[in-house]
């Protein structure tokens, strides 16, 4: 019971001595997680700019709507045919008509264009269906639907309304891999970072290890200030990592907004998850004690006492 | 409690540093190891603290055939020997008290038995008001004072010095081997190297003299005078 109590104490005195070795050179461990938390926050905002971006994208992810604009002059009742007919195919959820006259109506209730329209002799506008497909209806289904559709005399063209959105969803998936590559080569730089801090603080402790080992220091004795160290570090990093993220979306707020309210308050502003921070302390963390981890293996075992 | 049997020791270049060394330590002795320099004196004592590996030859700890010990459990066994070093081997950057501490660190013990044996330490060595200090504001001898604390405040069973009056003049000296006298007296048993042999003429004990790596003599000075 007492052996245990001793060891624990051991452990939180190596905790907070590690903590302590750190503050007598402030301006090298400073540095030091000013560079880990730096690494640590690009790949988080560009993860959490690509995750809202995808949030946003994700609502349209099912609009595939297009529109048929009819020939001008093409019969109302020929008009509506197409209309049933295209109500039927299984590949449409809904089809919708909307007739020049039911158009020009919309037209004339704007004040500047109602002015314009009056003076035209006729209704320039064609019929229009807008057609919905269904959720199950695949793309190169639709895009033989739309094919025959276009090549029908009465039809005069078919605009597919969603192709940015298309575009949109591939480039946030190239860019969520970008920030997993990203994420994995700045995390193994962190690795090499505290690696190297922790190597070079073996060597300035030299003395004091070889002293330990003839005194009969086992080996997770002389390594445990050093993992702790490294934990500090991941830990401090990391911290420092999301107050970087925080402000960097702060800055971000107010051109955000902006946006948002062009495309109608579709935009949340951006936040960061839970899911974000947890990633950001643990990679530290995972990277802290990795780093520590490997220079403690490679260079601890190297140094034996001489007499 | 030591046995050595026919034990050799060749280093790396192929120099042989023992030759066939055979000895018995009986717990409680105060053994001096005397020989010029290259005689084979801090082989022993590295091969019985296991810095060094025996090539051949066994030696037994209280019966454990340590030369074949793993090294995982090389750390256990220096726990129970401490070691006086001619060159002290104080950490600098850490208070006297820091320093005798160590190995009661390591060995686990709980902070108040540390600030007891520590002081009792201290005060045998006659060191108990300079525990704040760092090594360098100590003269040579406090210095080697500090060392012999640090290496019986853990209570080894045996204690272990190469040359611990080497850097000191003759009456420091006489001091620390006093000091090793008063904790062999206590039932240390004590292996201490030294070529020092007008000290020697002055104290006691069984002498082992060592030449080219064998054991040319060993046994009981006569009483000092």
């Amino acid at each position: 019971m007492t052996a245990l109590k001793n060891y624990l104490i051991r452990h939180a005195q190596n905790c907070v001595g590690a903590l302590g070795t750190m503050t007598r050179q402030p301006l090298a461990s400073g540095l030091t997680i000013a560079v880990i938390g730096i690494a640590l926050a690009m790949p988080s905002a560009l993860n959490v700019i690509v995750r809202n971006g995808r949030a946003v994208a994700g609502g349209w992810d099912n609009i595939r709507d297009f529109s048929i604009y009819l020939e001008p002059g093409t019969p109302l009742a020929q008009a509506q045919r197409l209309q049933e007919q295209l109500a039927g195919n299984e590949l449409v959820a809904s089809a919708r008509l909307i007739s020049a006259d039911e158009a020009i109506i919309d037209f004339q209730n704007d004040p500047e264009f109602g002015e314009l329209l009056n003076m035209l002799a006729r209704n320039p506008l064609p019929h229009t269906v807008v057609v919905r497909p269904t959720a199950a209806a695949d793309a190169p289904a639709l895009q033989r639907l739309e094919g025959e559709l276009s090549a029908r005399t009465d039809v005069d063209m078919v605009k597919l309304d969603t192709e940015w959105v298309q575009r949109l969803n591939a480039f946030l998936d190239l860019a969520r891999r970008a920030v997993w590559i990203a994420a994995t080569l700045l995390v193994g730089a962190v690795i090499v970072i505290i690696g190297n801090t922790i190597r070079l603080d073996i060597q300035n402790r030299r003395a004091e290890i070889e002293v330990s080992k003839l005194l009969g220091a086992s080996d997770g004795f002389v390594r445990r200030p050093f993992l702790y160290t490294g934990f500090w570090y991941g830990l401090l990093g990391g911290l420092f990592a999301l107050l970087l993220l925080g402000l960097s979306l702060w800055l971000l707020s107010g051109p955000i907004e902006r946006l948002a309210a062009l495309y109608g308050g579709a935009f949340r502003p951006l936040s960061v998850d839970r899911g974000t921070v947890l990633a950001v302390l643990a990679g530290g963390l995972l990277a802290g004690l990795g780093g520590a981890w490997t220079a403690v293996a490679r260079h601890l075992a190297a140094i034996q006492p001489k007499v | 409690m030591i046995r050595f049997d026919n034990v050799t020791k060749r280093y790396d270049r192929g120099r042989e540093a023992l030759r066939g060394v055979s000895l018995e330590v009986a717990p409680g002795e105060l053994i001096f190891l005397t020989g010029h320099s290259g005689a084979g004196k801090s082989t022993l004592l590295k091969l019985i603290a296991l810095i060094e590996r025996p090539t051949r030859g066994q030696i037994l700890f209280e019966g454990r055939n340590i030369g074949r010990m793993p090294d995982r459990a090389i750390p256990r066994h220096r726990r129970q020997i401490g070691m006086v070093f001619q060159d002290h081997k104080l950490l600098e950057d850490h208070t006297v008290f820091e320093n005798i501490a160590l190995p009661m660190i390591i060995a686990g013990y709980s902070q108040r038995e540390i600030r007891g044996r520590v002081r009792a330490a201290l005060d045998r060595v006659g060191l108990l008001d300079k525990e704040k200090n760092t090594p360098a504001m100590l003269s040579t001898g406090e210095q080697q004072r500090v060392g012999i604390a640090r290496a019986v405040v853990a209570r080894p069973k045996l204690l272990i010095a190469d040359e611990p009056t080497g850097n000191l003049d003759p009456e420091l000296s006489l001091d620390i081997m006093n000091l090793f006298h008063q904790f062999n007296e206590v039932g240390v048993t004590m292996l201490i190297a030294t070529h020092d042999l007008v000290l020697l003429d002055r104290l006691g004990g069984r002498r082992i003299v060592l030449a080219e790596g064998e054991i040319r003599s060993d046994g009981n000075a006569r009483e000092p005078a």
